[in-house]
């Protein structure tokens, strides 16, 4: 059992819940539910900080080819992007596929949720910034360039499913960089890794990036995106899955027939 | 009009200029001394442009982007009018950047150039602030290189639209103690403001309140802790920052 924070839709607080995660149940109020009978909003409320390359899979994918131009040399310290408001969406809503598009990159990360402001922490410190743990799909347009950010491929509408919940860092023996992260397309398990994998550990990114930037409250730091992202297409269904966390579960659907984007 | 956002004896106010001090929005009459400057709008989703002068992209040896180089910006990074901006002690270049900050006034999405202008609340100054030491070659130029804790001073004022006939026409100047260290015109910008507005909002929507700032032309030359460094575009104001060290 794990205690969380959800923003049930319609509620303007957060709820505090228990997850039981073997039953695939929640508790709430004291009543036992099945959390598909109800719907989500995004549960933060900060500003979602993406990381470049941390997994090793990905550094050992670019090989060489990061000693050459345009990169010339290893990234030296962490490399950030943003993702802004206007790509939250809560899990259950449309991932809108842009017309002129194909295919979605799923990006699976774990987020980190900041409880209070960190500016130059230390790796041992670190921790105890943390709140707790969310799960995001960082969605990109596929781009094979990492020299320029890529804005227009991920900061599209929509793009940046968060959710179901927060499970709280406090009450949950959960060590980050000791979790299962999977991504399922239409149930099918397409991609598998582990936080274990990650080139710098939960603890010694939070110092890294603190070091040149601070986070604030409520602010949410994605440790990265595992190599070999999944490809969606329109229509297929996508569930990120992350050990003791829970799991983020969103359609991919044509953003012309998503009510409120218009392409 | 132009308006600011203040603190005054402890209350966050919206102000006017009044004279040589400013009107609070309750009525009182303080003087400039008296207040503290805030970026005169709350950051939301913030976008800088690289390499959007045409001059400035020969003065780095790059030649100009066929698409606009955007990067984004968090809250941390702006500090207002007469505020303070920290050097690190091991770094050899750090540089100031004026650039004409533009406002969003309504939701925009899949605007055409033709009415982009309507989309605009105001204007601002923005400086922002690079350190060339933390450029690396992905997803440049960089947040360790942009998005520092207040490194991006935004202010003083929200001038409206309606007050500034030909945004694409206003000369931008930076002095660094008094000497004149900068100068160009908003008429250089490799992509103007209603492509910039076409471009961003034919992917995404840009909301009230986003900033677009528009990059900045030649003389970007390092700066040292203890300089006050002053932006001024024309029909904007001026705005002042000093470069301050670990202690202070």
């Amino acid at each position: 059992m794990h205690k969380a924070k959800a923003k049930f839709s319609g509620r303007m607080q957060m709820q505090e819940i228990e997850i039981f995660e073997n039953e695939g149940t929640i508790k709430w109020n004291g009543q036992t539910i099945d959390p598909s009978a109800y719907t989500f909003d995004v549960p933060i409320t900060g500003t979602i900080y993406g990381t470049l390359l941390n997994y090793q899979g990905v550094l050992e994918q670019l090989g060489e080819a990061l000693h050459h131009d345009p990169y010339k040399t290893p990234p030296k310290a962490p490399i950030l992007y943003l993702k802004p408001k206007n790509t939250m969406i809560g899990h259950q809503a449309f991932i809108p596929m842009p017309e002129d598009e194909s295919a979605l990159e799923v990006g699976a990360c774990l987020g980190l949720v900041i409880g209070e402001k960190a500016s130059r922490v230390s790796e041992e410190d670190a921790m105890s910034y943390i709140e707790g743990y969310t799960i995001v799909n960082d969605i990109s347009v596929p781009h094979e360039s990492l020299f320029r950010p890529a804005v227009k491929q991920k900061a599209r509408d929509g793009f940046c499913p968060v959710g179901p919940w927060i499970v709280n860092r406090r009450d949950t023996i959960l060590n980050p960089d000791n979790l299962s992260v999977r991504v399922y397309v239409n149930g099918e398990c397409k991609q598998e890794n582990h936080t274990r994998n990650l080139v710098r550990a939960v603890p010694k990114l939070l110092e890294d990036v603190t070091e040149f930037m601070t986070l604030d409250k409520g602010d949410i730091l994605l440790v990265g995106i595992p190599e070999n992202p999944p490809l969606v297409k329109d229509g297929d269904l996508v569930r990120v899955e992350i050990e003791q966390v829970g799991a983020l579960e969103n359609r991919v659907r044509k953003e012309g027939l998503i009510g409120g984007i218009q392409s | 009009m132009k308006t600011a956002r203040i603190v005054f004896q402890g209350g966050i106010y919206q102000a006017k200029e009044h004279g040589k001090g400013l009107e609070l929005d309750n009525g009182r009459q303080v003087s400039e001394e008296d207040v503290v400057w805030l970026p005169p709008v709350e950051p939301q989703t913030s976008f800088a442009l690289g390499l959007n002068y045409f001059d400035h992209a020969n003065e780095l040896s790059f030649k100009a982007p066929e698409e606009p180089l955007v990067f984004l910006k968090g809250p941390n990074t702006f500090v207002g009018h007469r505020g303070k901006t920290y050097r690190p002690s091991e770094v050899t270049n750090m540089h100031y950047e004026c650039e004409l900050a533009v406002i969003i006034g309504k939701q925009a999405k899949n605007v055409t150039r033709d009415e982009a202008y309507s989309y605009i609340s105001g204007y601002t100054i923005a400086n922002d602030y690079a350190i060339r030491d933390y450029l690396e070659n992905y997803y440049r130029p960089n947040l360790r290189v942009k998005n520092r804790d207040y490194c991006t001073p935004l202010g003083p004022w929200h001038v409206d639209a309606a007050d500034i006939d030909d945004p694409m026409n206003l000369s931008l100047r930076t002095y660094v103690n008094g000497e004149l260290v900068q100068e160009g015109s908003t008429k250089d910008m490799i992509f103007a403001i209603p492509d910039l507005i076409e471009y961003l909002s034919s992917f995404m929507t840009l909301n009230r309140g986003d900033l677009i700032l528009t990059g900045t032309p030649k003389g970007t030359v390092d700066t040292k802790v203890g300089d006050e460094v002053s932006t001024e575009i024309e029909g904007l104001g001026s705005l002042v920052n000093t470069i301050t060290d670990e202690r202070s």
